[in-house]
Formats: C-alpha cells, sequence, structure tokens
C-alpha cells in the first residue's frame, strides 16, 4: 500500500490530516492502531469515524450520566434508534439529531436532508417511520438572513417531509439574538414496528453479504461529519456549501418502501444506514458490532462521478443510500424487490472472520485496518470550567420600571417565540396517515397507532413533543437540562399521557472551550436528576458542538423529544378549553421573572437567576395532570407565564375569560415558576380536581372562568379575545409575507 | 354487491393507505393496483390517491400519465365507469386528459396543509351523487400546486367551490368533473374528512357517492 505523502492542495503546507479535521495527537494514534503510516483512504475513514459529529469524543464521558434503563425500553443508545415497547404487541422506535451546520450553510437543503437522515435511522431498524417533529431555533426576524434561514428551513422540511408522506407533528420555532448566524435544526423521528422483528445494524455471520441501496454515490457531502458539523463557523462559510448533501425525496420514499418490504419477506440479517461518513461508518461499525471482519469492493459502489477517488467513496455523504446485511441464498430476491422500486442494489462487500475492514478498489488493497478501531473513537475529558454568571444573577428584573401589564401582553404575543406557528405547520402535511388526532398548535401531538384506528375505546396511543429551553441555559445550564425533561413531561401530560422516555438533542459551542465544557456537563446533570426524578430513560439522541458565530457560541440548548403513551388514545384530553367551564391553576407560583420572556422582549435582556426547580412539584404535577378522567383542556405554562397561558387558551377556544384574581403582581401573571399548568374543568367537577391535587400534594387554585369575548383579569388585563388573536395570529407572518 | 374499487399506487403515491382504509369504511372491496400493471383487474372503478408519484419531478403528473395502468384507467373513463383523482390524483387526470385544465403553483407559493369549507355546486357526479347542492362540507386540503386553471375558451363543470379560496383556482375551483360526470378530480381530501375523530366527516359523502356511483353503473 502507499502511504500518503501528497498535501491536499499545491502550495498548502497543512498535512493531509488537519485538513482533514484530525489532530497531530489523533494521527499519532492512527498510526499506532495500524501499526504504519495509513493510506490516504484509511486516513479519510478516521478522519471521519473519529470526528466530533460521529465519535462523541467530548461527550461519551458526561452521556455516560444519563439513565438507559427501563423495563419497556427494547433498545437503548448505541444504534440507530431507541426503541420501547408502548403497549402489548406495539414497539415504538424514535429518535432526536441535528441539522444546525448544513442549514446555516444552505437552509433548504440542510433542513431536508436531516429530515431524510433521521428517517433512515428510524429505517435501519425495519421500523415504518410515522411521523416528524422540528424543534428550530433562529436569530430574530428582524433581521433579512435570519428571515431566510427560517423560510428555507421550513420549505426544506415542508419538501422532504411531504413527499415521503410523513406528517410533521410537532416542534418548535423560537428566535433569539444567540441564534443569528448558527440556527438549530433539529429533527425527530418516531418510527412504528409493525411486528415483533426488530432489526440490528449487524450481519449474522460471516459470509453475509453487505448490499448498497437507494442512490448512487457522488461528490456531495464529501467531509459532512468532519468538515461541517465539528467545526465552528467562521466568515466565509459559503465556501463549505459543497459539504451539504442534497436531497431526493422521491427515492427516499422508494428506499423506505422497499427496505420494509425486504424486511417484510425476510430478506434481511440486518440493516444500517447510510449518514454521516457513509459507507465507512456503515461497513465498519456493522462488522464491528458483529464481531467480524469485512472484505469491501469500492468499484461496486455506483458513481454519480466516475471519477471518484476511492477516498471520495468512503467519505461521500451522499443521501438515500442504505446498506442491507443479506443471507448469500437470499440475495437475488432481495435485488429483485429493490428493482421492482426501481433501485439499485449492489453487492459491495462480504463480512469476514478476523475482525478487519479490507477496501479493494482498482486492482489495489486502498486499506486494512482493525473495523472496531474505527467505530472506538477517541474519548477525551476535555477542561471544564463553571462559568461565571454571577453579574448575570445579580439583575432583579422585579426593580425595572415596566409598562402596563396589557401592553407587555401585547408585546409578548407578538414576540415571534410565543406567537402562533401556524405560518410553519400549516406548509408541513400534518394528517397524512390518518393517525394525527391532535395536530401542532397544542401542547403535544397526539397519534393513534394504525392498530387502533377503529376508533374503538381502549386502544393505545403516543404524545409527542419536542423543545427546550434556551434563555435558561444562558443563565443555568443545570436548571435548563432539568426543565428540558420537565416541560415537555408536562407537555405529554397535558394531553392526558404519561411519560415513557426520550430522545434529546444537546446543541452547545465549542468543546475546547472549557466553559462550553462546564454547561455541557451541568446540562447533562440536570436532564440525568429530572429523567430519575420522573423514572424515564434516555434511549438515544445527539450531541451538536461547534454551534459557534462570530457573535459566539449559541445559549446552551438541550432540546427532549418525549414520548408519552395513553392507553386509551381516544380519552386523551382536548386540545380546546369549553365556554362556560372553570379554570383551575395548578401548582406554586414564586416572586420570580429572571430569565422570562418578559424580561427578553420589554428590556431586551436575559438576566436575573433561573427559576427555582422542584422536581417532586413537576412529577406530582404530571401525574395529576396523567390522571384518567380529570377534568378536561389543560395547558402548560412556561414562555410568558399566566398571562400567555391564559391568552393562547382564549384564543383557542375562540371564549373570553373572567379572572377575578386579586393583588396582581408582574411576576404573578409573567413569572414563569416551574411546575405549573391550567386545567379546566365543568363547575360541577372544581371539588374532584381539589381533592385529586391534594391527593398529591399538588397547590391548585380555582382562578376563573371561561366567558364572555374578554380576558378580564382584574386590575391587569381588560383585552378582547379577537385583538389577542390578531396579533397572535399575524405576527409571523407580517414578518415572513412582507 | 360489494363494489370493487381499484387504488393506483404510482412510485412516490402516499395516500393509497389511508384511501384504501376510508373506502373499505364505506362498503367498498378496494384494493392496490401497481401504477405499471397494464390492466386494473375488473374493477368497478379506480381511485388515483394523493401524494408525489414520480417524484413530480418535471411537472405534476407529468410522468405518471404515460405510466402503464393509465391506459386501462383511461378505458374506464370512456367507459363511464367512475374516476376520481384526489389531489395528486387530480393533476395526473388532468395532464393525462381525462378532465380539462391544469392545477399550477398556489397564488402564495407556499404549500399548505389547512381545512376548507367546500360548497358542492353539481350533484350529478360520481363524487357528489351523495350530497344535496349547494351544501357545504368541511374537507381539508394539502398541496403546493392546486391553483385550478381551466383550458382556454373551455367553461368546465365544477363540483366543488372553496368558501375562502385558498389558493388562486379559477372560479374558486376545488374540484371539476368532465362532461359526462364520471371522471372528477378534486384538490381536496376526502379520505382525511372521513372520521369525526379527524375533525370532520363530511369526506365520507364524497366516498359513498363513489361507491353508489359503481352500483348504479352495475345496474344499468
Amino acid at each position: 500500500m502507499t502511504p500518503v505523502k501528497e498535501v491536499p492542495t499545491p502550495g498548502d503546507t497543512t498535512p493531509l490530516y488537519a485538513a482533514l479535521g484530525l489532530t497531530t495527537d489523533e494521527y499519532e494514534r492512527i498510526q499506532k492502531v495500524i501499526g504504519r503510516e495509513p493510506t490516504h483512504t484509511e486516513l479519510a475513514m478516521f478522519s471521519v469515524m473519529w470526528s466530533e459529529h460521529c465519535s462523541y469524543k467530548s461527550s461519551r464521558i458526561h452521556l455516560r450520566e444519563l439513565p438507559t434503563e427501563a423495563p419497556w425500553v427494547v433498545l437503548g443508545p448505541g444504534e440507530g434508534a431507541g426503541v420501547v415497547q408502548v403497549a402489548p404487541g406495539v414497539r415504538v422506535a424514535f429518535k432526536m439529531e441535528s441539522h444546525n451546520h448544513p442549514s446555516a450553510v444552505e437552509p433548504f437543503q440542510g433542513a431536508a436532508t436531516g429530515v431524510g437522515g433521521i428517517v433512515r435511522d428510524i429505517l435501519s431498524l425495519g421500523a415504518r417511520p410515522i411521523a416528524v417533529l422540528d424543534p428550530l431555533r433562529f436569530g430574530p426576524l428582524t433581521d433579512e438572513r435570519n428571515r431566510y434561514l427560517f423560510d428555507g428551513v421550513v420549505r426544506g422540511i415542508a419538501a422532504y417531509g411531504n413527499s415521503l408522506g410523513l406528517p410533521t407533528v410537532g416542534g418548535e420555532a423560537v428566535f433569539d439574538p444567540a441564534y443569528s448566524g448558527n440556527p438549530l435544526v433539529n429533527a425527530m423521528c418516531v418510527g412504528l414496528l409493525e411486528d415483533d422483528e426488530l432489526l440490528r445494524a449487524a450481519p449474522s455471520s460471516a459470509g453475509d453479504i453487505a448490499v448498497l441501496i437507494g442512490s448512487k454515490t457522488g461528490r456531495d457531502g464529501i467531509g459532512g461529519a468532519s468538515i461541517l458539523a465539528s467545526q465552528e463557523f467562521e466568515e466565509g462559510s459559503e465556501a463549505k456549501r459543497p459539504s451539504v448533501q442534497v436531497g431526493d425525496p422521491f427515492t427516499e420514499k422508494l428506499l423506505v418502501e422497499a427496505c420494509l418490504e425486504l424486511k417484510r419477506d425476510g430478506l434481511l440479517t440486518g440493516m444500517q444506514d447510510l449518514g454521516a461518513a457513509g459507507i465507512t461508518c456503515a461497513l465498519s461499525e456493522t462488522a464491528a458490532a458483529a464481531g467480524l471482519g469485512v472484505d469491501g469492493n469500492l468499484d461496486a459502489v455506483p458513481l454519480r462521478e466516475g471519477d471518484m477517488e476511492p477516498w471520495e467513496i468512503c467519505m461521500s455523504e451522499s443521501q438515500e443510500r442504505m446498506l442491507a446485511c443479506v443471507g448469500t441464498d437470499r440475495i437475488e430476491r432481495a435485488i429483485e424487490v429493490c428493482a421492482k422500486w426501481g433501485l439499485d442494489a449492489v453487492e459491495v462487500a462480504r463480512y469476514a472472520e478476523g475482525g478487519r475492514l479490507v477496501l479493494r478498489g482498482r486492482g489495489q488493497l486502498l486499506g486494512d485496518v482493525p473495523a472496531q478501531a474505527l467505530a472506538d473513537g477517541p474519548l477525551y475529558e476535555r477542561p471544564v470550567v463553571t462559568a461565571d454568571r454571577s453579574q448575570l444573577h445579580a439583575l432583579d428584573p422585579l426593580e425595572l420600571a415596566w409598562p402596563s401589564p396589557e401592553e407587555i401582553l401585547m408585546r409578548l404575543l407578538a414576540s415571534p417565540s410565543i406567537a402562533s406557528k401556524a405560518w410553519v405547520w400549516r406548509q408541513y402535511d400534518h394528517m397524512v396517515r390518518l393517525n394525527s388526532l391532535v395536530v401542532p398548535g397544542a401542547d403535544a401531538a397526539v397519534l393513534r397507532l394504525p392498530e387502533s384506528r377503529r376508533g374503538e375505546a381502549g386502544q393505545p396511543g403516543i404524545t409527542l413533543s419536542a423543545d427546550g429551553p434556551g434563555r435558561i441555559g444562558a443563565l443555568d445550564p443545570y436548571v435548563a437540562g432539568a426543565l428540558a425533561v420537565s416541560e415537555s413531561a408536562r407537555n405529554v401530560a397535558c394531553m392526558g399521557a404519561r411519560p415513557l422516555a426520550i430522545t434529546n438533542c444537546l446543541n452547545f459551542g465549542s468543546p475546547e472551550k472549557p466553559e462550553v465544557m462546564g454547561d455541557f456537563a451541568a446540562a447533562v446533570r440536570g436532564m440525568a436528576d429530572a429523567c430519575r426524578a420522573f423514572g424515564i430513560p434516555v434511549t438515544g439522541g445527539n450531541v451538536s458542538f461547534f454551534n459557534e458565530s462570530p457573535q459566539g457560541s449559541v445559549h446552551p440548548t438541550a432540546i427532549v423529544g418525549m414520548l408519552g403513551v395513553l392507553d386509551d388514545v381516544y380519552a386523551h384530553r382536548p386540545a380546546v378549553a369549553r365556554e362556560g367551564d372553570a379554570i383551575v391553576l395548578l401548582g406554586h407560583t414564586r416572586p420570580e421573572l429572571g430569565g422570562s420572556e418578559a424580561l427578553a422582549v420589554v428590556h431586551d435582556t436575559i438576566a436575573g437567576r433561573a427559576p427555582a426547580l422542584d422536581l417532586d412539584a413537576d412529577v406530582a404535577l404530571v401525574r395529576l395532570l396523567a390522571t384518567p378522567g380529570l377534568g378536561g383542556h389543560a395547558h402548560d405554562l412556561s414562555e410568558g407565564g399566566l398571562a400567555v397561558a391564559l391568552a393562547e387558551m382564549c384564543v383557542r377556544a375562540e371564549c373570553g375569560a373572567r379572572v377575578p384574581l386579586d393583588g396582581q403582581e408582574l411576576w404573578a401573571l409573567f413569572g414563569e415558576s416551574t411546575a405549573r399548568a391550567l386545567i379546566t374543568c365543568t363547575s360541577d367537577d372544581v371539588d374532584a380536581v381539589l381533592d385529586a391535587a391534594v391527593h398529591l400534594g399538588v397547590p391548585a387554585q380555582p382562578i376563573g372562568r371561561l366567558t364572555g369575548r374578554r380576558l378580564d383579569v382584574d386590575r391587569a388585563l381588560q383585552v378582547p379575545v379577537d385583538d389577542l388573536r390578531d396579533v397572535y395570529e399575524n405576527a409571523i407572518p407580517a414578518l415572513m409575507e412582507r | 354487491m360489494t363494489p370493487n374499487v381499484a387504488v393506483v399506487v404510482f412510485p412516490g403515491s402516499n395516500c393509497e393507505q389511508d384511501v384504501v382504509y376510508a373506502l373499505r369504511r364505506e362498503g367498498a372491496d378496494a384494493d392496490y393496483a401497481w401504477h405499471g400493471d397494464d390492466n386494473l383487474g375488473g374493477a368497478d372503478a379506480v381511485v388515483l390517491p394523493g401524494g408525489f408519484a414520480h417524484g413530480d419531478y418535471l411537472r405534476t403528473g407529468a410522468i405518471a400519465r404515460f405510466s402503464p395502468v393509465m391506459g386501462p384507467v383511461a378505458d374506464l373513463a370512456r367507459r363511464g365507469a367512475p374516476v376520481l383523482g384526489i389531489c395528486n390524483g387530480f393533476q395526473v387526470l388532468a395532464e393525462a386528459g381525462l378532465v380539462p385544465g391544469a392545477l399550477r403553483r398556489n397564488e402564495g407559493l407556499r404549500f399548505l396543509c389547512i381545512w376548507t369549507d367546500l360548497i358542492v355546486s353539481d350533484i350529478d357526479t360520481i363524487a357528489t351523487r351523495a350530497c344535496q347542492p349547494g351544501q357545504t362540507l368541511r374537507i381539508p386540503i394539502n398541496h403546493y400546486e392546486g391553483n385550478y386553471t381551466p383550458p382556454e375558451g373551455v367553461v368546465p363543470r365544477v363540483v366543488f367551490r372553496y368558501h375562502d379560496n385558498p389558493n388562486g383556482a379559477w372560479r374558486d375551483a376545488a374540484g371539476v368533473a368532465n362532461d359526462n360526470g364520471n371522471v372528477v378530480g378534486m384538490m381536496p381530501h376526502p379520505e382525511r374528512a372521513s372520521e369525526s375523530w379527524l375533525g370532520s366527516e363530511d369526506g365520507r359523502l364524497v366516498l359513498a357517492s363513489l361507491v353508489e356511483s359503481c352500483n348504479l353503473a352495475a345496474l344499468a
């Protein structure tokens, strides 16, 4: 074999390993692992597999703190997605991932391929994808570039998800200057295992054939994992545009149908998606998972451009490709199924004893390394420093001058982070497959599972939410990590569901900054503590580092995708409150405004102390909300506090509310104390709700009634619901359709 | 008798399962037909479902009209049998010339997945036989290219009109028929409004009309 001597560009003295994103230490370690200088192809493979994006080399040490086990976990972290048993005979796969950097460079394709990638993760387990959710973060929409990114990302998600026939049922859109230049585009996919068979990303034995199915391999996305996702952005990031993949949802749709048919017909022993690090990752991980080696022939890979170098083929992140492990006796039938769907399916490798990943092509041996060594990236214990936030914490928001409650409320409703997101989700098909019983716009989506279509009582269903705090992360990442879990638990409980398991997406700045690692470690600890309090596991997820722009790191942003379960899906809580019903405030309100949306909107600042965390109170509240048959509609109190929650309830119910609360303080209206929600019920049921609350130790106070045409809070707010609705619904269209 | 309804699956179709499910609930013997087949196996009626046939590349429906199955679909249409195109299926029917006109991009140049109120403006078709004249149906749309435009000099039979035109369609047309009334294309998705859990049951009238039309055709 020919060791690498050449440099990437004439006149450029950067060593090739450095240009590929490897450090000198890592390069020396590669030499040690394989006992010689790596070939060009080998170096390319190590550079992608050992990238932050693929190896989690900075985060693994902290992620160990997250609880991952529960009796209902079928498959925990480490493979394509987590799988949980939601009811007898019903298994659900779900996972979230980031596509932040590609979306910052090319928003439409970046977001589209983000959806495509997470869908293939779910597919790799043999599950049928049934829903998508997209948590999004951008800079303020007053800036033209941020509008361009927001518009492109939404169009990209729509173009891809809609074509696939996958309903997009939730997510969030949050706007904050910290995300200018580095938007967050996270995508979560949920799948249903239609039978008991769960495919693993491994062949069953040596001799199995690795079949590459789907799109031809091209130069798109080369180094996406190592160059785009694992480095900071600088001026001139547009030059990285060739590293963004281009999506073809039509081929993905065929790939989904073909792979599910292959599985149904019993033609597969294993399957893995090709995402980051492409063929290299799929071959090495499947071989290593089975304790085998693999002998690959790059000449067999169907190419879009005939003159691609072997290292380019290894690194390409061309979309819409899957690797299937097939027994030799079934290979012909497998290829026939793919042909029916019009897809290329070619034998690219054979699994073998010995544990070596061997690659050949053009009559040459291009690489020969231990498969496990590629899969075992380095593990770093990076320096961790707790950032000093004492100056931020010193501000007492209650001492500032504030406008009238009415003005604050109207400005909050006009803030794109709080305003209606209908402009976003009506561009997404959220109805296809006929399972969406509660669609976007509510606290969480409710899906019946195909088995429960008949409309009979007692059929199980799932609820889904995907979001997380941002501003709170800037003040206290530990609290933010915990709140990401407890808020999403509250969201699914507001639909009457029990929280079951989470996936996460941890979006942070550069891990080479000790303060960022300190924030990361704190957020993970907070998330772990909250998961333990609720008794729910983390079954998978994603870490996205290097979310940096010239203005600095993004807020420490922990996003949680929550899966809740309803034993009787048709008994979910209604998404809209009913006129005439009583409104009961659940939870304890403290005199706090730190990190609130009100402070951000009115005073343009993120400061003060994060809201106090009380996980026991959160757990009790969620248990109360998940009590079958108790009360009616429920709505989480979060950004904008009680006033915004009441306004949203009124707008959705198309009805006013009379709230004779005494002694209104700003913190009571706009504070964001945790572990609170509103629940509505008939007058006759108020006592039952209060009794149940007392029983679980949840503070509960009847505060008013849904009636009339105005939101009327004594001595604070008297606003016609029509005015609330106009502001709430028009805020984003007014910015985007001008 | 139980009418036999073929629901065509093009590569890229994505509403075929929903349509089959909803049709079976209306008592039809509904099953899938592959786009590459050159016969419909004696089906009494055919539905072209929503989706993105052949990726909608080139132009919506432009490739699908050349799929082999479109031969027998045209034969059924000529014989007066019920043919319903929903959303992408409407676009395919228009490209194939089985209903007049074309579907251009929505006026606002955005994909729209929203509920619409439709006014039934013609009850002598296979999609509206079970409806009352002027009846309002609440059925959602889900498309980027639903801006109906008739051929020059032709005034087609409009079957459904939008109460609030969402996409710029000519004369608020949400669905049109051929002269005979046995081929109907409509942008709204009746299968998505076929259960109260989903927000409306009004779509059942459209599907029930199709099933009833099969029985009438069999009697004739």
